[in-house]
């Protein structure tokens, strides 16, 4: 049981493949990790020594923000644009796509599951 | 894409040369701009200025934060007052 950054990583997965659970690590992030470690980055979660573990855990520790600190760091981005008053922050603050995209169709993530508007007269002939 | 290293960041050159000539002069003015498109440099901390949203001048007032971001960015062009038959809109004609 390989537990690295608070997260349990998969047993079955290849080591570059289980990084990835921990957020904030992509594939690619993930193997520069296991080549500064000197760990085979093929070699299964569960293959791994202890000494392995500690070493991808120092090299992640020393290198990398990852979990809670690089959420929190997001999140102080974000809270930093709406503080300012600017028109990222805004867009923000109104739960709107921030860079630019139209918002007269999609953008449902942004915003949500759709409201309908009720009370739109139809067009009398 | 982003501007050119090499150029450094685009200050409307007038308005650069108010803002030193205020600052030799320790004196805080309010200048008007309608550079919307110039970067705040770390020169205009502590200055108001006055950008144009294509209406009016709004004041702002420029914070440390704000250094690298474009005046443009803190003067909204358009006014969103809800959307036609909400509740919202007619709320707000009523003021």
């Amino acid at each position: 049981m390989a537990r690295i950054a608070g997260i349990d990583l998969p047993k079955q997965k290849k080591a570059y493949i289980g990084l990835t659970y921990i957020f904030g690590i992509g594939i690619t992030t993930a193997k520069n990790i296991l080549t500064k470690a000197g760990v085979d980055e093929n070699k299964k979660i569960a293959d791994l020594t202890e000494a392995e573990v500690a070493e991808i855990r120092a090299v992640m520790t020393a290198d990398y923000k990852v979990e809670g600190a690089l959420r929190s760091e997001v999140q102080q981005n974000i809270k930093r644009l709406m503080d300012i008053g600017c028109y990222r922050g805004l867009r923000h603050r109104r739960g709107l796509p921030v860079r630019g995209q139209r918002t007269r169709t999609n953008s449902r993530t942004r915003k949500g599951k759709r409201k309908t508007v009720a009370g739109k007269k139809k067009a009398v002939k | 894409m982003p501007r050119s290293v090499k150029k450094g960041p685009y200050i409307d050159y007038k308005l650069l040369a108010k803002i030193e000539k205020l600052n030799q002069s320790n004196q805080k003015k309010i200048i008007k701009t309608w550079s919307r498109s110039s970067t705040i440099s770390p020169e205009f901390v502590g200055h108001t200025i006055a950008v144009h949203n294509g209406n009016k001048m709004l004041p702002i007032y420029i914070s440390e934060n704000m250094v690298g971001h474009k005046l443009g960015e803190f003067a909204p062009t358009r006014i969103f007052r809800g959307h036609p038959g909400t509740k919202a809109e007619k709320a707000s004609k009523v003021k």
